[in-house]
């Protein structure tokens, strides 16, 4: 049994890792590192007066985590106006093309373009390794595909939320988030499951 | 019948909402046939676990 005493530099170890983690996380989602800092800001200023006593731990770090959605959301929801989730830049042209020609005329898997086994992908998961090239990937994606895919992957709103929030329609929505996971597929295939990295 | 291309689009739909059942059956009988979907299935089913886990939010309990 831990004592009941919390001790500051532990504890501050933890405050500072946990912020990290959030404005990583932020920022991915934003794109933007001032409107991120201002977002974590508030869910730790929001969190710590939630909470009586930061005690850290998983839980601490759920409980954060949940608040800081909220306040992306609501940073979404400000400058929804101002984004156009809809316009279609030359990068997702150009994902849209690379997509396309793994198909044959008939609309079947072209030979060589037959997506690959990757065997047992989740033991990536344990490994920071995996992680970096999985998040340059996210890194990678056009802005406002990767807005509407990690507002249902990491905010974990549904699609109907999404649509609404960004104001576009629900095949718009099935579109780019098809296009965001083909796009994730060719990166971690080009950058992990082929580039022979799996030491595991 | 579906084509690769159409069940790449609904695979990736239903990450995202219910698939009528008629929509899973015609899925099904085409990845009975096709390793290329099958595969492409599990990629997008591994893309999700690898977002949950970036993060890893939900601690352990």
């Amino acid at each position: 049994m831990k004592g009941s005493e919390t001790r500051p530099a532990f504890v501050e170890v933890q405050l500072t890792e946990l912020r990290r983690d959030m404005l990583r996380f932020a920022s991915l989602q934003l794109r933007d590192e001032h409107l991120a800092d201002d977002v974590v800001q508030e869910a730790m200023a929001a969190a710590l007066v939630g909470e009586k006593s930061f005690s850290g731990g998983s839980a601490m770090k759920t409980w954060v985590f949940a608040i800081l959605k909220n306040k992306i959301v609501d940073a979404i929801r400000q400058r929804s106006r101002t984004i156009n989730v809809s316009s279609f830049s030359a990068e997702e042209q150009s994902m849209d093309e690379r997509f396309e020609a793994l198909f044959k005329a008939n609309a079947h898997w072209a030979p060589g373009s037959r997506p690959n086994d990757w065997g047992n992908p989740e033991q990536a998961l344990h490994g920071q390794q995996f992680m970096t090239i999985f998040e340059a990937c996210l890194k990678h994606l056009p802005a406002n595909t990767a807005r509407v895919f990690m507002m249902r992957e990491f905010l974990e709103l549904d699609t109907t939320e999404v649509c609404s929030e960004l104001s576009i329609t629900t095949s718009n929505c099935n579109v780019i988030l098809h296009r965001a996971r083909n796009g994730l597929r060719h990166c971690l295939e080009k950058n992990w499951f082929a580039a022979g990295e799996q030491t595991c | 019948m579906l084509t690769c291309k159409e069940v790449t689009h609904r695979l990736s739909e239903g990450q995202d909402r219910q698939l009528t059942m008629a929509e899973r059956m015609h899925i099904r009988i085409h990845l009975a046939m096709c390793k290329g979907c099958t595969q492409y299935e599990k990629q997008i089913q591994f893309i999700r676990k690898a977002c949950k886990g970036l993060f890893d939010t939900r601690g352990s309990r």
